[in-house]
């Protein structure tokens, strides 16, 4: 770092910050619009003589599917997110809750099971046939109907994002300095102002990414929407667009769609941007060594049965699904070569993945705080849009898309079957992004908003900055980043829908091919391995990044 | 260490002169049951590779639907020889993209209705049918016209024919029963109708689990069950209109008409050793000569008093008509 003496005691200076963070940044940009842009380049391609399929899709019944996909996504949403900021708060303010630890590692796995790994699992409880049945059916005084329909949906989508949101809120909420705890336990106060003064603003900070992401999760659901839905009233744009490229095969039409479907989740998010607040992190160093919490009787009383709810609606499927495993012949299924095979690659990939997506997270949100620490006032660039919410955005772009797109690409290029497994890590370690994002930017920003100061007058950056000041600080948000990644990576499926799946057979692949020729207990002993090898990855990570870093 | 090391070097040595030594290959692009452990992929390649003396690389892909995309994305220049897994439904669309060659002449083929093709040469074919669950169905419907008809209490599950194959088996069986009367079967149909998946695996899942007492499936599902499993518990209902007919097919790609070993394949696959591994591994019916009995099993399935069957013709000039006819009655 050039300068030496003339720049301490001086503010951060742009030249000083246009450092290797932005640089980081653009290559992650880069890397993420050339797998995006190259994918729609292969389909435009393809699709270019015939636009016909295109335009013939914008039709009164696309207007329907729209209508759909927006209201079970808006409702899927609000139902998720708001549940979750309460059980985040619960679970922020009893930081010694009994199994807390293993409730927060257990809530990483829905995102890792398959899509029909969860309706079953869901409709073992709340199916027609499922434990509550006779239960609903004897307080109905009819015949229980199941959830299928709007509801159904609603359930399953809450099982796999009410455990996700209320993992980011929490993540928020520990990047509140212990300092303000300490202020409002001297001041004496209470659980409502409290949330008010303190909770409240970081979690607003936090909601739009949040919502966001639950938000584009929802509006690509294909399979929960179509199993649980009840019929094709209940479509989302998914379907069509997986119908286009897989059946009818016209890569026009499915560009356009996933363009729409970009569209209608860029107004979402814009108008959930409104519902967000910029909060001023705490400049200081903390010095208060841990946090003070008064927490009364009543509120105690209430925060546990608001955390044990959350927990049985979140455990029950996975309990149905673990005991539907149980009645499986695990022996033989864990003596079968296929199987150990395919959850080595499974574990492999998705590794990789999780390491890819945390790495290119980190250079974004690296990027995204130099790049807005440079602006001070006036409106933000569109790099810094890019790096923000711009990124967030390639999780409405289906796998599937991006599969195809560059199998169009390569085919001619030489062996295509050699690119799947290369396929496979960059799309799930792209489409990881946005949860990685909003896990790691919250405590980034924090850590920046103490140490940036300090950083430029001590002419600390790069390499050493990384190591010595933000690594500390984000070694448990970076565990926590790669735990999701990595559950995410292990339940995809879509990227080699057109490769072919000779060189990945994961585990889901096997699961749903045992599912596919009547071996439906060998699928159900698979769901219950893939969730322990999800489990196992998680605690992994979660220990990984709780571990003492000794030499710092 | 030493010996491991040798062992080592040895392999790569044998791996890289493997291709100085190479033997003629065929490759097969067919979908992922067919290869799977237990499909007849595995099967069928040691058998006919014992025959050849040549080496099978099976490609595989997810359905038949996949299989021809990737064919007509390929091109000219695809390294498949041989296609096996399209049904009827897709061998308009696939003769029309000239990718394939004529078969020249094979014997021995039997399905049901006869088969006169020039190009594509079946290898099995089953029948679509209503399968129930003897403990929850005690009076399962006699005829498509019942099912329609009957109590919107007995739930059925079927599937999209918009991304599933028995889906748009079933749109064309009861197509080819109510003709231009389709959409009002449909819309009395809608009410029994659980739930419409995205596929056959994940209806047949909820079947299983107990969640409807009727599934979408195959006349040779119940097979299955008393072979694998043991048990009667699942059968199909035999309807008085008939039953709808799927014939898997393969053909020679115009890569493969260069390749000798593709003809001889051919043959080789409505011969016994490739027809007797086809029942108990893709629970269909042999479409050519066998050795080996059928398991007793196949006897008790339903036979079909008559069999419906579009042309393929007539299924590539109707399908998106009848599909959005369907989607129409059943998204109100």
């Amino acid at each position: 770092m050039a300068g030496g003496d003339e720049q301490i005691g001086r503010v951060v200076t742009p030249a000083q910050t246009m450092d290797s963070r932005v640089s980081a940044g653009i290559i992650a940009l880069a890397a993420i619009t050339l797998l995006i842009g190259g994918a729609f380049a292969g389909l435009l391609v393809e699709g270019a003589h015939d636009f016909s399929g295109a335009w013939g899709a914008f039709d009164p019944y696309l207007l329907r599917v729209v209508r759909f996909t927006l209201w079970q996504a808006i409702l899927s949403t609000l139902l998720s997110v708001v549940p979750a900021l309460f059980v985040a708060r619960a679970l922020s303010r009893h930081p010694r809750f009994f199994g807390r630890a293993f409730i927060l590692q257990l809530f990483a796995v829905p995102l890792a099971l398959p899509a029909i790994v969860a309706a079953l699992g869901i409709l073992a409880l709340y199916g027609r046939a499922g434990y509550f049945a006779g239960l609903f059916s004897a307080v109905g005084g009819q015949d229980w109907p199941g959830i299928y329909g709007l509801s159904g949906i609603l359930v399953a989508h809450v099982f796999f994002n009410l455990p996700l949101a209320t993992r980011l809120f929490l993540e928020a909420l520990q990047t509140i300095p212990a300092d303000q705890w300490r202020l409002a336990s001297q001041l004496g106060m209470a659980a409502r102002p409290a949330f008010r003064l303190i909770e409240w603003p970081t979690l607003r900070a936090a909601l739009p990414g949040v919502a966001g992401l639950v938000f584009m999760l929802c509006i690509t659901s294909f399979t929960i929407v179509l199993t649980l839905g009840g019929g094709p009233a209940a479509t989302t744009l998914e379907v069509g667009i997986y119908q286009a490229l897989r059946f009818d095969f016209d890569p026009a039409r499915a560009v356009a769609l996933t363009l729409l479907q970009i569209g209608l989740t860029f107004i979402v998010v814009l108008a959930l941007t409104r519902l967000g607040a910029n909060v001023v992190g705490d400049t200081n160093l903390p010095v208060a060594p841990r946090r003070y919490l008064s927490v009364n009787g009543t509120e105690t009383t209430l925060n546990a049965a608001l955390i044990v709810l959350a927990l049985l609606f979140v455990v029950g499927p996975m309990a149905a699904t673990v005991l539907a495993g149980l009645g499986a012949d695990l022996g033989r299924l864990a003596g079968e070569a296929t199987v150990r095979q395919a959850t080595l690659t499974s574990a492999v990939l998705a590794f990789l993945s999780a390491l890819l997506s945390v790495m290119l997270s980190l250079a974004l949100t690296m990027a995204r705080r130099a790049l807005a620490l440079n602006r001070r006032a006036g409106p933000r660039t569109l790099l810094e849009h890019a790096t923000d919410t711009g990124a967030g955005f390639v999780l409405v772009v289906p796998p599937i898309v991006i599969g195809a797109g560059w199998f169009l690409l390569l085919r001619h290029a030489g062996d295509v079957f050699a690119i799947a497994p290369v396929m496979v890590v960059t799309v799930n370690s792209v489409m990881a992004m946005p949860f990685a994002l909003r896990a790691i930017r919250p405590a980034y920003d924090a850590a920046s908003e103490r140490h940036e100061r300090l950083c430029a007058q001590l002419g600390i950056s790069g390499w050493a900055r990384l190591r010595l000041v933000d690594w500390p600080s984000l070694r448990r948000p970076l565990a926590t980043a790669f735990a999701f990644a990595m559950a995410l990576s292990l339940g995809d499926l879509g990227v080699i829908a057109l490769f072919g799946s000779d060189s990945v057979q994961t585990l889901p692949y096997l699961l749903l091919a045992r599912m596919g020729s009547y071996r439906t207990q060998d699928a159900a002993g698979l769901a219950l391995l893939l969730g322990l090898v999800c489990l196992a990855l998680v605690l992994a990570a979660d220990w990984l990044g709780r571990h003492k870093v000794r030499n710092v | 260490m030493r010996t491991l090391l040798y062992a080592l070097v040895s392999t790569m040595v044998v791996a890289l002169s493997g291709p100085a030594l190479a033997k003629d290959k065929l490759t097969v692009y067919t979908y992922e049951s067919f290869t799977a452990d237990w499909g007849p992929g595995p099967v069928v390649k040691k058998e006919f590779e014992a025959e050849c003396g040549c080496d099978v690389e099976f490609v595989s892909v997810a359905d038949g639907v996949a299989l021809l995309n990737r064919v007509k994305l390929e091109g000219a220049s695809t390294k498949a020889d041989i296609v096996l897994g399209l049904d009827t439904n897709l061998t308009a669309d696939a003769k029309a993209s000239g990718l394939f060659a004529p078969h020249g002449a094979v014997s021995d083929v039997n399905v049901p209705g006869g088969w006169s093709d020039d190009t594509f040469v079946p290898f099995d074919y089953g029948y679509f049918a209503v399968v129930y669950d003897t403990e929850k169905l005690k009076s399962p419907p006699k005829s498509l016209k019942e099912l329609v008809e009957g109590s919107a209490n007995d739930k059925i599950v079927i599937q999209d024919p918009r991304t599933s194959t028995p889906g748009l088996g079933l749109l064309l069986w009861v197509k080819s029963v109510y003709g231009d009367k389709a959409p009002e079967a449909w819309a009395k149909l809608k009410a029994k109708v659980l739930t419409v998946t995205p596929g056959w695996s994940e209806a047949y899942g909820l079947f299983t689990k107990g969640e409807a007492p009727m599934v979408l499936s195959y006349t040779t599902s119940p097979a299955y069950h008393m072979v694998a499993e043991n048990t009667q518990r699942y059968q199909a209902a035999s309807f008085e209109e008939g039953e709808y007919l799927q014939i898997e097919v393969a053909g020679i790609t115009t890569t493969g008409a260069k390749n000798p070993l593709a003809a001889k394949f051919i043959a080789f696959m409505t011969g016994p050793k490739f027809q007797d591994a086809i029942p108990e591994t893709n629970w269909m019916f042999p479409a050519g000569k066998t050795d080996k009995p059928l398991n007793p099993a196949f006897d008790k399935l339903v036979k079909p008093t008559k069999t419906l069957l579009f042309s393929p013709e007539e299924v590539a000039a109707n399908r998106k008509a009848w599909v959005d006819e369907w989607l129409a009655v059943m998204s109100k």
